[in-house]
């Protein structure tokens, strides 16, 4: 029993040092070498492509509604939530999600939660004042809290907003769309999607 | 169509594992995989070990243990001293006592509940080197007990069943490390972060918004947390974050990787005992009920959540979205949950607790049926070689002998061993829960109201019990009750299924070999693959369609009612 | 030749086993005899004893339950809590009179034989020659008692002095008397027997109080039954099951508690009582009672329950030749001339030369005879003079009106006929060597120098036999035909019976290294023997049935005992063997695949106010929360009662492979097991709202 306590300090030691940080530090050396980007967190001069935003807050001068960019989703407890007195901060921030500063989740509302009903219901009424008649994704939060895509067909029904919002003519914004879209992965594993970072930034030279 | 195809590929990429990953892990338990032999000598020799030194069954058991419980001792004293030790670049202070003990628990018995949020709770110091050291550990622990298991079967009148400290540094060395590894560059070259800078501050002039986002080495984590079955990721959200399962392919990746192991060691089973069609009936055992699952779960995630419906929202085309990821949509966002709940993995791309009630009920009852399907790393196997003995035994009784597996004498030892085995999991389970929601603090913790919040602590002990880890995660389960009470679960649900495996392969490895006749119950047959899931299926059933009742189907059940 | 011909006559034995003819220990029975069912009912109250309860898990659950019930009921008096406490009492109670139903079988059976033990009173020989008389059971090992015509044997022993004829049907219910005599494999007498002619002296072999008699009455009586390894292993998986849902069913309360209802104790036990497995619970030890009572039925004693049940396992049975695979005796089949000589001067002369033989060999010679060419049996006048078979001249014949014929062993006649200036006919040696490599046995027949032509004795194989053997096959279990012929004559008789292996010119040690040699490949081996020198034998094989008329040292050394001394009721043996596991494992299925019906009735009644949407899942549309409990309950009673028969009979066995065995028996306990209860609770439950009682 002694010894056996004693060869397992051994392996503990032993076990730390190679599956913890040979490993790591070995696999981040790696990663740092070729896939610099990447491991940094995939950054752009304006965020991350990976991590969602809030676009609700964005002023546009002389649209009151603020709808010169495209939405993402609406995580968190934004402008688009239940009780608008509530919130504090903006929209689809990352840093605050499922109540906790800092941390990335969902609302982890059940599915016949009256929480979730009236949420569902403020957004549905959110969008229908910016003249949008949402698809699902629009009006529900992702599992991670920041995601950053949308689908096709979540942009295409904000279009209407959009190019009222900037003047671009609608024609030219589901182009804008259609370039954004990038396919699943291999053709075929997840769904096709957005990038709304990349697709705002997009819009922002098109302007 | 996308979804069939990712079936389809998935399964096309699982058989071709199945066939190498399999016949390999039974050459590298056998010892006939060398090339590592220049690293092992050594390790070998600061442990004063080797694998001429084979154990009995209890000298195996009681190096996992105290191995264990040291692992347990320091992982435990680390999180508790964080603040002080380096690679801490947000200056995080220590884990919280409670905390602490539950987590430590939970990577040690391959759980990797979390009741914190990684990015917010956890220096990198701990992320690598107690929390992703566990994620190697514990995997190879389940995978040795399964080994020692198979060599009960394979071996005849033989009083040892192999070294502990040979097969858990073999299946670091030759397995985990290298797929990990490998699996782990993919994931970064997709867009998992891997870095020890800490967070980033940016401005967006697009919207003006002033983002701080937290980063980390989660990219060779995810790896090793998905080949090591064990789920527990760096942040909060785990693979349903961006940084750790950026695309549909990583996505992809993931379940490949956490199927792989499981399903694969039925192959080493087969080449082990020398009959391959012996690991095909089981892996027609897990893959009948899993393809159950898989399709039960994606077909009730296809159909409109109801509080988002009663919004007025039309779902046909998108199905349930509320906690999905864009990239993913939701019936593979289905497929990959029901692989995490049903490999004890318990990773989740998608917030389980907003499932529609049967979606949430196939993930729950997936992991009800004891992680067999395929189940975990080792534990999978093992678990589903205790529930074939029951299985073999009452079939073996109705063909009127003694019942025989592998030519293995099923007695009343192995009988008494095998009903320890499948008892310990609902027992634990069921009384934990009971303890629970009869508590004040138990009930509290739900977030939802209604036989909801019920699930969600049911979920919650149900995961830990099983060793699975995935939650739903409303519940508010950072408290000191639930993180005891899950570190019990977790322990109670690990080591008594474990020990008992153990003894079991010590008790069938001191049997002779009986030959297989014409009039055995052939355990290589579709009669057999029926049995052992009717007994898979009648157990968790049995033992838990009460519970259930209670929370998913009354809430499946409650048309137009919202709680 | 005489008396072992006698001797031979009644080892051979009944062919069948199921005759009706009447039986010593093993008196047919109706399943339902009204005094043992009268017997039962009080023996089933009896065990209510928690004493007795206690080595019985699942029913120990229940009994526990229905105090706690009855508890409940007392302190909140209704009529529900007192129709559940008495429904599960019933329960207990029926699980008892099956037990007690099975047991009473073998006490009748024990009552008779214990009248015979008890009357008997003894001739004690003392050393200096003179007797006394003493009663039967204060005789120890090794007095000497002397036993004439008329006298029962007084207890177990060994003939040392004498021969007599034994009417042995007290023990076995053979009515033919058999043949006892000193020394040699027919020394042995048992207690209880009667000398029916001459004067015997006996050596006791048996202690007091451990008398064969005594033995069969421990064993019918079933007093000292241990539980059998499958059966403890069962038993713990019935305890496994019934733990489990002790949780089940206690969670539950505390589940309802969440979904703010109660649900009432009373309930809830219930719900324990029809998930746990009550059914298999009840039946397990009538289930192995009866098991044993079926060997008896057979007229077999197994001497532990271990024997049973490794019986079941057996892979390998060796079978004695003679007796088992053939009818014993060779029999006259062709007769063939040599020479010039025609087919019915071989018979005639082969008929003349068999007159005086009174073996079947030679009494078949002479029917044959008669057959083929109506040759009648010829009175014989005086002047002629038998010769008969010796071991030195190996042929036996008969000299008469001046004529010597013989008939033997081919050398034999061939040196005789030399002898008196004859020659061996040319086409002789070549039918000899045809016939013996045919598996039959050349009888040469002569008349002074001339060799008139060859008998064939062929060994002929019982009718039936060869599809035993297939099914047997078909089981999985490999048959070895083991005879002292040569390989030759072996290997023929084999091909001809179907049996898979031979064991040839097999010697007592030949056999012991067989039984080893399958032993070591992990088969279990059941034999059958009789002799002093099959006993290491029989002691090593797992199986080893001894003949009752064989020596007391088989007799010990086997864990089995054939009282009608028919070896080919191996198979049989090994049939019940079977039957008594595929029961177990039925019935546990059966017990097991009820819970789903149970669940359907009660889950979703009592969770009914709070959550009145999983009336859906009340499928059968029981009545009322009450009259739903109830109809389980009653169900879970009466198919204890219904499944007795069952229980004692055993499921019907068929020789099949165990794939279609097991098949067949999923789909009927199985699929039955989940059906049934659905139908009966409904029933149940149809009534209950008739008579308006919940």
């Amino acid at each position: 029993m002694l010894f056996n306590l004693r060869r397992s300090l051994t392996a503990v030691v032993l076990f730390t040092v190679v599956c913890g940080f040979v490993y790591m530090l070995a696999g981040t050396g790696v990663a740092q070498l070729f896939f610099r980007h990447q491991a940094d967190g995939s950054l752009t001069a304006d965020g991350s492509t990976l991590i969602g935003q809030n676009w609700a807050d964005v002023r546009c001068p002389g649209h009151p509604l603020g709808s010169c960019v495209f939405h993402g989703r609406p995580d968190d407890t934004g402008p688009y939530a239940a009780d608008p007195a509530t919130h504090t901060s903006g929209g689809d921030n990352p840093l605050v999600a499922n109540g906790v500063k800092g941390e990335s989740g969902a609302t982890n509302l059940g599915p016949r939660s009256r929480a979730l009903f009236e949420d569902t219901r403020a957004l549905v009424a959110y969008w229908h004042a910016l003249g949008v008649d949402p698809t699902p994704d629009l009006v529900t939060t992702s599992g991670s809290g920041l995601d950053p895509d949308i689908t096709p067909a979540d942009a295409l029904v904000q279009v209407p907003m959009v190019a009222r919002a900037t003047g671009i003519a609608p024609a030219r914004l589901r182009a804008l769309i259609a370039r954004e879209t990038q396919p699943p992965a291999l053709g075929f594993l997840g769904s096709p999607f957005i990038d709304v970072l990349s697709l705002n930034e997009a819009l922002a030279k098109l302007r | 169509m996308t979804f069939a195809a990712t079936l389809a590929a998935l399964v096309v990429v699982l058989a071709l594992t199945w066939r190498w990953l399999g016949s390999y892990m039974a050459a590298v338990f056998e010892g006939r995989v060398q090339f590592l032999a220049w690293i092992e000598r050594p390790l070998y020799r600061a442990l004063q070990t080797g694998p001429q030194r084979e154990q009995s069954w209890r000298r195996y058991a009681e190096s996992l243990v105290v191995f264990s419980a040291a692992f347990l001792g320091l992982g435990y004293l680390l999180l508790r001293v964080q603040g002080h030790l380096p690679l801490n670049p947000q200056h995080l202070g220590a884990v919280p006592p409670a905390l602490g003990f539950n987590t430590i628990v939970s990577f040690v018995t391959n759980t990797n509940w979390q009741n914190y949020g990684g990015e917010t709770t956890m220096s990198y110091f701990s992320q690598i080197g107690v929390l992703t050291v566990q994620q190697f550990v514990s995997a190879a622990v389940g995978i040795a007990v399964a080994i020692a298991l198979v060599r009960g079967f394979s071996r005849g009148n033989s009083a040892t069943i192999g070294n502990f400290w040979v097969d858990i540094l073999r299946a670091v060395l030759y397995i985990l490390l290298p797929i990990s590894f490998v699996a782990g560059i993919v994931l970064v070259g997709q867009g998992a972060v891997q870095t020890l800078a800490g967070p980033v501050h940016i401005h967006d002039p697009l919207n003006g918004v002033t983002q701080t986002i937290p980063r980390g080495p989660a990219g060779f984590m995810g790896s090793i947390m998905q080949v090591g079955t064990n789920g527990g990721g760096f942040f909060n959200a785990d693979l349903a974050h961006p940084f750790e399962n950026p695309t549909g392919l990583t996505n992809f990746l993931y379940m490949w990787l956490t199927l792989s192991i499981p399903v694969s060691i039925t192959h080493t089973f087969g080449k082990m005992v020398k009959s391959v069609r012996h690991g095909v009936a089981l892996l027609v055992v897990m893959a009948v009920i899993f393809g159950g699952w898989v399709a039960f779960t994606t077909y009730a995630e296809h159909q409109p959540n109801p509080a988002v419906a009663a919004a007025g929202v039309q779902q046909k085309q998108t199905g349930n979205t509320e906690g999905k990821e864009v990239r993913f949509g939701d019936t593979t966002s289905a497929l990959f949950n029901v692989t995490q709940t049903q490999t004890s993995d318990g990773a989740v791309d998608s917030a389980s607790d907003s499932y529609n009630p049967m979606g949430g009920f196939g993930l729950l009852t997936g992991m009800m049926l004891g992680e067999v399907t395929p189940g975990g790393d080792g534990s999978g196997l093992y678990t589903l070689l205790i529930y074939a003995i029951i299985a073999v035994f009452i079939g073996g009784l109705m063909v009127g002998r003694t019942p025989e597996y592998l030519g293995k004498k099923i007695q009343a030892r192995e009988v008494k061993l095998a009903g320890l085995g499948t008892l310990a999991m609902p027992l634990v389970v069921l009384v934990l829960t009971a303890v629970a929601v009869s508590l004040h603090a138990g009930r509290s913790a739900a977030l939802n109201a209604g036989p909801h919040g019920f699930t969600e602590i049911l979920y919650a002990l149900t995961s830990q019990g099983n060793n699975n880890g995935s939650a739903m995660a409303g519940i508010a389960a950072n408290s000191a009750f639930y993180n005891v009470l899950g570190a019990v679960d977790m322990l109670l649900g690990r080591f008594a299924i474990l020990i008992p495996a153990l003894a079991l392969a010590g008790s069938l490895a001191a049997k002779g070999v009986a030959p297989a006749s014409s009039g055995t119950f052939p355990t290589d047959s579709p009669m057999f693959v029926g049995l052992t899931i009717g007994v898979v299926l009648i157990v968790g059933g049995l033992t838990f369609f009460p519970a259930t009742a209670l929370g998913p189907i009354v809430e499946q059940l409650s048309h137009g009612r919202l709680f | 030749m005489v008396p072992t011909e006698l001797g031979t006559v009644a080892g051979l034995g009944p062919q069948g086993t199921g005759s009706s003819r009447a039986r010593g220990v093993a008196q047919a029975r109706s399943l339902f005899d009204r005094q043992i069912l009268g017997q039962a009912l009080v023996g089933s109250v009896r065990k209510l004893s928690p004493a007795m309860q206690v080595k019985n898990p699942v029913m120990f659950v229940v009994l526990v339950g229905t105090v706690v019930t009855a508890a409940e009921a007392v302190a909140h008096p209704t009529g529900f809590s007192w129709s559940i406490t008495v429904w599960l009492l019933l329960t207990v109670i029926f699980a008892n009179f099956a037990e007690a139903i099975a047991e009473g079988r073998g006490k009748a059976q024990a009552d008779t034989l214990r009248r015979m033990r008890s009357e008997t009173e003894a001739r004690r020989l003392l050393a200096d020659g003179s007797e006394e008389r003493v009663p039967a059971s204060t005789l120890t090992r090794d007095d000497i008692v002397v036993c004439q015509a008329g006298d029962i044997v007084p207890s177990d022993g060994e003939v040392v002095e004498g021969i007599a004829a034994v009417d042995e049907s007290a023990i076995t219910g053979e009515s033919a008397p058999v043949i006892r005599e000193s020394g040699g494999d027919r020394s042995a007498v048992t207690g209880g027997t009667k000398v029916l002619s001459d004067r015997i002296v006996v050596r006791i072999t048996a202690e007091r109080g451990k008398t064969f008699l005594d033995r069969m009455i421990g064993l019918v009586e079933g007093a000292n039954r241990q539980k059998t390894p499958n059966e403890v292993a069962l038993t713990i998986l019935l305890s496994v099951l019934t733990i489990v849902f002790i949780p089940v069913v206690v969670s539950l309360e505390a589940f309802g508690h969440f979904a703010a209802t109660s649900v009432p104790i009373v309930v809830l036990v219930a719900l324990l009582v029809c998930l746990i497995p009550t059914t298999i619970g009840a039946l397990l030890s009538a289930i192995g009672i009866a098991g044993m009572d079926r060997l008896v039925q057979h007229n077999v004693l197994a001497l532990s329950g271990r024997a049973v049940e490794a019986a079941g396992d057996v892979q390998t049975l060796l079978l004695d030749k003679t007796g088992t695979i053939t009818l014993g005796n060779r029999m006259a089949s062709s007769f063939l001339p040599v020479g010039d000589y025609s087919e019915r001067q071989v018979a005639e002369a082969a008929q003349l030369a068999s007159l005086a033989d009174e073996t079947p060999e030679g009494r078949s010679i002479v029917v044959l005879a008669k057959q083929r060419f109506g040759l009648r049996e010829r009175e014989l006048g005086d002047g002629h003079r038998f010769v008969p078979f010796s071991a030195t001249t190996r042929m036996s014949g008969i000299d008469v009106d001046g004529r010597a014929i013989r008939k033997g062993a081919a050398d034999a006649v061939k040196r005789w006929s030399t002898e008196q200036g004859g020659r061996t006919p040319a086409d002789l040696d070549p039918l000899v060597e045809r016939i013996a490599r045919a598996g039959s046995t050349p009888l040469v027949v002569a008349e002074g120098p001339h060799v008139i032509g060859v008998i064939e004795l062929k060994d002929v194989v019982k009718a039936g036999i060869s599809e035993k053997f297939e099914a047997m096959r078909r089981m999985g279990i490999r048959t070895v035909m083991v005879t002292g012929d040569n390989a030759l004559t072996a290997t023929a008789i084999a091909q001809e019976a179907g049996v898979d292996d031979v064991l040839a010119e097999a010697t007592p040690e030949a056999k012991m290294a067989l039984i080893k040699s399958e032993q070591a490949e992990g088969k279990l081996v059941a034999m059958t023997g009789d002799g002093t020198n099959d006993a290491p034998a029989l002691a090593q094989a797992d199986v080893g049935v001894a003949m009752n008329t064989g020596t007391t040292a088989a007799k010990e050394a086997g864990n089995m005992v054939d009282l009608d001394s028919n070896p080919t009721k191996l198979i049989d043996i090994v049939e019940i063997g079977k039957q008594l596991l595929i029961t177990r494992g039925a019935l546990t299925t059966f017990s097991i695949a009820n819970d789903v019906a149970k669940y359907f009735a009660i889950i979703p009644v009592i969770f009914e106010e709070t959550y009145p949407q999983l009336k859906a899942l009340n499928i059968m549309h029981l009545h009322s929360e009450m009259s739903a409990v109830m109809s389980a309950v009653i169900f879970n009673a009466l198919i204890i009662v219904a499944l007795i028969p069952l229980a004692l009979r055993g499921v019907r066995f068929r020789a099949t492979s165990a794939a279609a065995i097991l098949r067949r028996n999923v789909w009927i306990y199985g699929l039955g097991g989940i059906v049934a209860p659905f139908v009966g609770i409904k029933l149940i439950d149809l009534i209950l709202q008739a008579t308006g009682v919940f």
